[in-house]
């Protein structure tokens, strides 16, 4: 006779669950989301090592410069296209970090989720018109 | 030693005072306060890159006060926590493949952290004043 098959799972009954062992376990990680911040936060993470810095490096060359610099610099669809990556990096990275800081000092369940949805929802706000802003530089001037 | 105990009676791992002060403490909570100064000073590159698309007006607005006193003094303190931040996360991110974690890795690449935050800055700050043709 297998163990296996007809061992009881805990908390069944004694009856036999047919769920997988997969569909028992999902769900049930830490957060409930296992991985997903943790990596998102390095891969922007490792994105904005060479975006920002580059970020950096071409706001300092247009220092001085007027707002028709500033045009003729996102005309160029490689310059537009890296500064728009750039900024949903850079939002994305702030919003899982101030996630993580909210999530660890500001206790009490009703302050921590008000907290996170103002968070979130100003910091996607920002990006979008941000995004939206450098769109409008690059096509209209 | 109340705080060491929960509310089921569990023991809690010591909070932080019990531990001896150590300056790689210091770059540790570094990396959030720049963390949280940065994702503030987000609304400052919101406004810039808004008051250009609005137009002529608007831009003019943000560049006054960005060359203001106050202005660079937010952009210095930018560019400080910037370079802190951009230097201390690829140490963290040398340590999340498993290097520099002993003693010694930690307070060698947290002394070249603090290094590269000021060379850099100050080579920031340099270029920014030579293209702008100060020198």
């Amino acid at each position: 006779m297998d163990e296996k098959l007809t061992a009881a799972k805990p908390g069944d009954g004694g009856r036999s669950d047919r769920r997988s062992d997969m569909a028992r376990a999902r769900g049930l990680g830490s957060a409930k989301e296992g991985v997903q911040h943790w990596w998102v936060q390095r891969l922007t993470a490792l994105a904005l090592v060479p975006l920002s810095l580059w970020f950096v490096a071409s706001v300092i060359c247009l220092a001085g410069g007027g707002r028709a610099e500033l045009v003729a610099w996102l005309a160029s669809p490689f310059s537009a296209g890296l500064l728009l990556l750039c900024l949903l990096a850079t939002f994305w990275h702030a919003i899982l970090g101030l996630q993580v800081v909210i999530e660890d000092y500001v206790h009490g369940e009703g302050r921590k989720m008000a907290l996170l949805l103002l968070t979130k929802g100003l910091g996607w706000f920002l990006a979008a018109v941000s995004l939206f802003s450098v769109a409008k530089l690059s096509f209209a001037g | 030693m109340a705080g060491n105990i929960d509310r089921a009676g569990r023991p809690l791992s010591p909070h932080l005072q019990v531990y001896k002060w150590q300056w790689t403490m210091a770059l540790s909570i570094l990396h959030r306060a720049t963390g949280v100064a940065l994702a503030v000073g987000t609304l400052l590159l919101v406004w810039w890159l808004a008051a250009a698309a609005y137009g002529e007006a608007a831009y003019a607005e943000v560049q006054a006060f960005l060359g203001s006193w106050l202005g660079r003094l937010l952009l210095f303190g930018w560019s400080l926590a910037f370079f802190y931040h951009l230097a201390n996360g690829i140490r963290h991110m040398i340590w999340d493949t498993g290097r520099l974690l002993d003693l010694g890795g930690a307070y060698r690449s947290g002394m070249i952290v603090l290094a590269a935050t000021l060379v850099l800055t100050l080579a920031a700050w340099l270029g920014a004043y030579w293209a702008m043709g100060a020198f």
